[in-house]
């Protein structure tokens, strides 16, 4: 008898994305969907957008959204996680949101141990905007606006957030993961899936943060860019459990 | 034995899929989408086994895996 044994999530619409090709952001929404599914939360979760290429993500999740201001998805995740308690509350943030406008949002709720999951995706550059420099954007690399290369001694070394958030006593789960192949793509899912699992146990402010490819602002096709993170960036950014209370 | 159903109106044309089948199940579609890009397709002549490494790796949730 034939079974199937990969299918769409039922928490992700029919809807087309935006999202260029190859682009990580469809796979961590699929990931997202996935784990919404399996806990059957499908009508018990609000998730919050951030401003970035994912910010019409709303289209794209069959679940309750609320697009926040630009770097605000944690304060607005915490009003709504403080007042729902019941409700599941996540967070997708790219890195300018997150890491950038939104650097003492994201620090406060992580220290106050919100109960929220936070899916950060990480792609090394501003993509929306045209591919700027972010503050994760590696030593050397270059952007528009770092047209020579970041340098550590004018713009600083890259945000490592989840060696940061870590280290802060509210978080209870902190996890890198990559997507530049399938066998990552399977530990992502293990760890969002773990993500939403410490929120369920009510352990505290649970963080992912996903390596991701953006092969336009890389000026690279879809396959070259997934080399680039699995050869740059995962040296750059240590792939690994950072903090899990449970284990 | 497996079986991939492909809903070639998602599919942007990344390949990534393409990349990541050990059975090169999967090709490139001569035949444009609604999108203007050239989908993927199963590839004649091949097998699948289901692992369900295209599915994985796709962006657009495009592909469905079907195993005997």
């Amino acid at each position: 008898m034939e079974t199937n044994v990969f299918k769409r999530p039922q928490a992700l619409t029919d809807t087309p994305t935006h999202y260029c090709p190859g682009c990580g952001h469809g796979v961590a929404h699929r990931l997202v969907a996935e784990a919404i599914d399996h806990f059957g939360l499908r009508e018990h979760t609000v998730g919050v957008a951030s401003a970035g290429c994912s910010v019409m993500m709303y289209k794209y999740f069959d679940v309750d959204t609320i697009e926040a201001a630009h770097g605000r998805a944690l304060a607005v995740a915490t009003g709504i996680k403080r007042t729902h308690p019941e409700l599941t509350v996540f967070t997708y943030q790219g890195d300018g949101d997150l890491a950038s406008i939104g650097l003492a949002e994201t620090m406060h709720a992580a220290n106050r141990g919100e109960k929220v999951c936070v899916i950060f995706i990480n792609n090394a550059v501003y993509g929306m905007t045209g591919g700027q420099m972010a503050p994760t954007t590696l030593l050397g690399m270059k952007t528009s606006t770092t047209p020579t290369g970041r340098s550590l001694h004018r713009e600083g070394s890259p945000l490592k957030m989840a060696e940061l958030l870590s280290k802060l006593d509210g978080v209870a789960f902190c996890q890198r993961v990559s997507l530049h192949d399938p066998d990552q793509v399977y530990e992502a899912r293990e760890a969002i899936f773990r993500a939403f699992e410490a929120q369920l146990e009510g352990l505290g402010f649970s963080f992912v943060e996903v390596l991701s490819a953006c092969g336009t602002n890389m000026r690279m096709k879809p396959s070259d860019a997934q080399k680039w993170v699995a050869n740059q960036m995962c040296q750059a950014y240590p792939l690994g459990v950072f903090k899990d209370d449970e284990a | 034995m497996g079986r991939i159903v492909i809903n070639a109106a998602l599919c942007k044309g990344c390949y990534l899929c393409v990349e990541a089948c050990r059975k090169k199940h999967i090709e490139i579609d001569d035949h444009l989408n609604a999108q203007d890009c050239y989908p993927v397709r199963e590839a004649p002549n091949t097998e699948c086994t289901a692992c369900p490494r295209c599915a994985t790796v796709c962006p657009e949730a495009a592909i469905e895996v079907f195993h005997d």
